[in-house]
């Protein structure tokens, strides 16, 4: 943890209240995201229980499932959910924007520039925590090796159409979750942690209801007892005021009131199948109708107060200014989006059970990129943040004391002026240590020269972004008097080594990873059928 | 029967046979695994110079620049006509100047300028970059268990076969965000380049050095046993046969006491009463820099077997070691407080591969409230134990121990990984029960 947010966490604890880590929000959120809040059952993994899903507040889709191990039910939950959420990322794959890429040429081996088709926007997922996005990852991996009947008849349990495809979607958004800085599905307590510091720690800070108690807490509360209340208060049934927000549910909720109204509804069931006639079999179908109708409102009764919980976050997150460089990553997540629609309209199989070494070694690297660009960008976007990299010495601001000119040898001189800076902070200068300072958006280049006054002192010499004349170009060097900020971090990512295609995957790491078969769905065992 | 252990025998009969593997092997790769100052870059040298000279091109990857210049100037001092090529990137300075003065030495940013050398050596990153129609027969990877798993992907394409030579104890590599999707896989991209290479090729033979020349008598068998328990290895020196006097007498402080132990028994801790503390601990920082103070003023003498003369323990033969750049600055600072401004202060991850006489440590897990990953890691305390000749001085708060036993390791399991021994957990208990036997108690 950083020093700043030490500091930042002591004083959430001293005021009761949670403090701002950021002055502008640091991720995208569009105009329509879709929430998604889902409920597991306990005991066993991924098994849905049911969701609130929908990008109307008022509105929300509620599913549910009323026997969870039942799989017919769970294929039909999926299926339900497949009608809200594909339709919805469909409804921002036809709104497209033309936009240049560098592409290698087949014939030539050359990078040209083609003209592609971008689109103008993308669906965004919001989840309430860190555990939703496993979960969507989880049901992704579940659905999109699965088989309609349509693509293959002889598949013995036969996923209903377009679950397969919403697995690919929701593989998708769980894999681009991992880039840092991208927006594409976000959760919920994640993005208020990035913006806020509250008195608790980072795993209390998990539970959506306690993070909210101390960023928001009601009138007259301190942050701590509004946390502590989310966490533990119970009503006169034992059940927790705030539920958390899942998927997982509690015990207690668990034991008391889902349990016995399946129970229930798995006796209606019986009976229904039980029925001798019609008008007993009409009675049993009202039984069990009020049997399952029992099981959604005790869903809807856990998910509601999470789902409203997000939609305050979201209404917290609004407030706060977008940071200049966030429509820039939001780019690529509209390049990343537009891209898996290309593969999936081309008729591409799913995405593969695991990655092959160049992959892997691919998307490493640019997570490892985008990991430094985030960092860099959003102390460039951000006084606070940047306040926190002065802090533990990667950055400093100042005045600017004195500017003598001076040029480099050779035969034609540039420009190389020696800059001097007063500055608090005490950066961690070595000798030529190369710093960059953001000039219209761009990053200038200096390196430390000397320090004086116990590096109270900071003397600099610009190295570019000067034109190319003798002289530099006016508004390119620091003047007396300019407050300015360096960085020891550079602002901008170069690109890494190309990797070989993985046909040519070297012997160290196994050689080529061989013919690509079609991924089998997982074999159905013994637990599939109970 | 007793048989005597020649160190050097034995250091000799594992070299000939790494060079026989890979003069004459058929095996696509060699790995040699190398204790600290085991001779690892000797080792690298002569393999290039033979290979060279039977008339093999060759190429070198290392994984830093300051390796490549070390490497160039190695290889140019033992052989002044051997024409080498110092592939460099386009960055300003990119290498050691004192290349220039070298006549057989070619530097070039494209690889294109250098074919014809006998030898090309470059970064990892910076071959990364290069394209070749015709492969190297051979290339030899330096520190290769600090190089990660992409990396070694993006230039295996470049050779034939190669000899793979590193310290398996030293600092894994590590990635700056999560790779946990990948653990278990074979070419787990965050995993080291070594690690990769012999899980698709567990045939390859593999050679370890025996003997450490850098670390003294007292310090060999501790570091072995405590980071290296399945491969041990000796010291290259016997007990007395180097010493640390001091001219000027201790004065009795804390301080000079475990210089004094440190002196006579190769080891020693300076305790300060238990507490806990933010990660610059001033008391602990400053007597840090009260311990090199001491080692200067008292004109220290250290004899080794590399002559009968002894040679003064000057600044630039000591060194801080530290887990955190915030605690060197702070003890870079305090050293300047002190007058003592020439003594190098480093992290462990940028001491590695150096050698001092005298090495003064702060102990990563000092102050601490909880012992993390990176603070347990074995890799960081085992760099910052093994980097001397003489001896080692640790500086720790009291109730280190029981952090430990407090918070024993709970990083999750991850299916199909190879579980690495020792665990860091097992290495600082068994370093700080050797230490425990130099203890000087001392209270600022």
């Amino acid at each position: 943890m950083s020093l700043i947010s030490t500091l930042a966490r002591l004083e959430a604890v001293s005021t009761g209240r949670a403090q701002p880590a950021a002055t502008v929000r640091h991720r995208h959120l569009g105009d329509r995201p879709l929430v998604f809040v889902p409920l597991t059952t306990a005991g066993e993994a991924g098994a849905p229980l049911g969701a609130l899903v929908g990008t109307d507040r008022d509105a929300p889709r509620l599913l549910a499932v009323p026997q969870p191990r039942d799989r017919d039910l769970r294929f039909a939950f999926l299926a339900e959910l497949a009608d809200v959420v594909l339709p919805y990322v469909d409804s921002y794959a036809d709104a497209v924007e033309a936009a240049e890429r560098t592409e290698t040429d087949p014939e030539t081996g050359k990078r040209v520039k083609v003209e592609v088709d971008l689109c103008a926007d993308a669906p965004q997922l919001i989840v309430p925590s860190r555990a939703g996005i496993d979960l969507v990852r989880l049901l992704g991996r579940s659905m999109r090796f699965r088989r309609t009947a349509e693509q293959d008849p002889e598949a013995p349990y036969p996923a209903p159409p377009r679950v397969p495809l919403l697995g690919r979607w929701l593989t998708h958004f769980g894999e681009r979750a991992r880039v840092p800085g991208s927006s594409l599905l976000l959760a919920m307590t994640d993005v208020l942690g990035r913006h806020w510091v509250t008195g608790q720690s980072t795993l209390e800070d998990q539970h959506l209801g306690a993070l909210l108690a101390w960023i928001d807490p009601p009138q007259g509360v301190t942050g701590a007892e509004a946390a502590l209340r989310a966490e533990l208060e119970r009503d006169a049934q034992g059940q927790l005021t705030c539920p958390p927000a899942g998927p997982a549910t509690d015990p207690a909720f668990d034991n008391k009131l889902l349990a016995p109204a399946i129970e229930r509804y798995d006796r209606a069931r019986t009976a229904l199948s039980a029925a001798e006639d019609g008008l007993e079999a009409d009675d049993r179908l009202g039984a069990l109708s009020a049997a399952e109708r029992e099981i959604r409102d005790l869903v809807l009764s856990r998910t509601r107060p999470t789902w409203d919980a997000v939609w305050r976050g979201l209404d917290l997150l609004r407030e706060l200014p977008e940071g200049a460089r966030v429509e820039e990553r939001w780019t690529r997540d509209r390049w990343s989006f537009t891209g898996h629609r290309d593969r999936v309209l081309a008729g591409e199989p799913p995405q593969p059970r695991r990655d092959d070494a160049v992959t892997a070694a691919n998307k490493l690297a640019t997570r490892e990129r985008e990991q430094a660009r985030l960092e860099a960008q959003e102390a460039l976007d951000d006084p606070l943040v940047m306040a926190g990299r002065r802090l533990s010495g990667e950055a400093f601001a100042g005045e600017v004391t004195d500017v003598v000119m001076a040029y480099s040898e050779g035969k034609r001189p540039s420009p190389r002026p020696l800059v001097t800076v007063r500055t608090d902070d005490r950066p961690y200068l070595g000798e030529r240590t190369k710093v960059y300072r953001s000039l219209g958006g761009k990053p200038q280049s200096a390196e430390f020269v000397a320090d004086e006054e116990d590096g109270a002192l900071v003397v600099l010499r610009i190295l570019d972004k000067m034109g190319r004349g003798k002289e530099p170009e006016p508004g390119s060097v620091p003047e007396k008097g300019d407050r300015i900020c360096f960085t020891l971090f550079e602002h901008e990512q170069r690109g890494g080594a190309k990797l070989p295609d993985p046909e040519e995957t070297p012997w160290t790491h196994g050689g080529p990873p061989g013919e690509a078969a079609l991924e089998a769905a997982d074999p159905v065992t013994e637990e599939d059928v109970l | 029967m007793t048989t005597v252990f020649d160190p050097s025998a034995a250091a000799a009969r594992a070299t000939d046979a790494i060079l026989h593997d890979t003069l004459h092997g058929t095996a696509r790769g060699v790995v040699v695994d190398s204790p600290p100052g085991a001779g690892k870059s000797t080792l690298v040298v002569r393999a290039a110079l033979e290979l060279a000279e039977a008339g093999h091109p060759l190429m070198v990857v290392a994984q830093t620049n300051a390796q490549v210049d070390d490497l160039v100037l190695r290889l140019a001092e033992k052989n002044p006509d051997l024409p080498v090529g110092r592939l460099h990137s386009s960055d300003s300075d990119p290498y050691d100047k004192a290349l220039d003065d070298l006549p057989s030495v070619r530097t070039s940013a494209k690889a294109g300028d250098l074919a014809g050398q006998a030898v090309v050596l470059s970064t990892a990153a910076k071959w990364a970059h290069v394209k070749v129609d015709e492969p190297w027969r051979h290339a030899i990877v330096d520190e290769a268990y600090q190089m990660r798993s992409d990396a070694l992907l993006a230039v295996a394409g470049l050779f034939e076969r190669a000899l793979f030579v590193g310290d398996p104890g030293q600092l894994d590599p590590f990635a700056i965000v999560g790779s946990e999707q990948w653990a278990g896989l074979a070419y787990d991209p965050s995993a080291s380049a070594v690690t990769t290479l012999l899980a698709h090729n567990p045939d390859l033979p593999q050679h370890r050095l025996p003997v450490s020349w850098r670390l003294p008598a007292s310090a060999a068998p501790l570091v072995s046993d405590a980071f290296y328990p399945y491969t041990p290895f000796r010291s290259g020196t016997g007990p007395g046969d180097r010493t640390l006097a001091f001219g000027v007498p201790s004065d009795g402080s804390g301080p000079d006491r475990v210089i004094d132990e440190a002196a006579e028994s190769g080891w020693g801790l300076l305790e300060l009463p238990a507490r806990h503390t933010p990660r610059t601990d001033p008391e602990a920082v400053r007597a840090v820099a009260t311990v090199v103070r001491r080692l200067l003023d008292r004109a220290g003498a250290a004899t080794s077997e590399r002559s009968a003369a002894s040679s003064p323990l000057t600044a630039d033969r000591i060194a801080v070691g530290t887990a955190h750049r915030d605690q060197a600055a702070a003890i870079r600072s305090a050293l300047a407080d002190q007058g003592v401004p020439d003594v190098v202060v480093d992290t462990a991850n940028r001491l590695q591969g150096r050698e001092y006489d005298v090495t003064v440590v702060l102990h990563p897990l000092s102050g601490r409230p909880d012992a993390t990953a990176f603070h347990l890691e074995t890799g960081r305390l085992c760099v910052l134990a093994s980097r001397h000749r003489h001896a080692c001085i640790v500086v720790c708060r009291a109730g280190v121990t029981d952090l430990l036993d407090d918070y024993p390791s709970t990083e999750p399991v991850q299916l199909g990984t190879v579980v690495k021994f020792p665990d860091g957990w097992e290495a600082n208990h068994a370093v700080l029960a050797h230490l425990a036997e130099h203890r000087v108690v001392w209270q600022p």
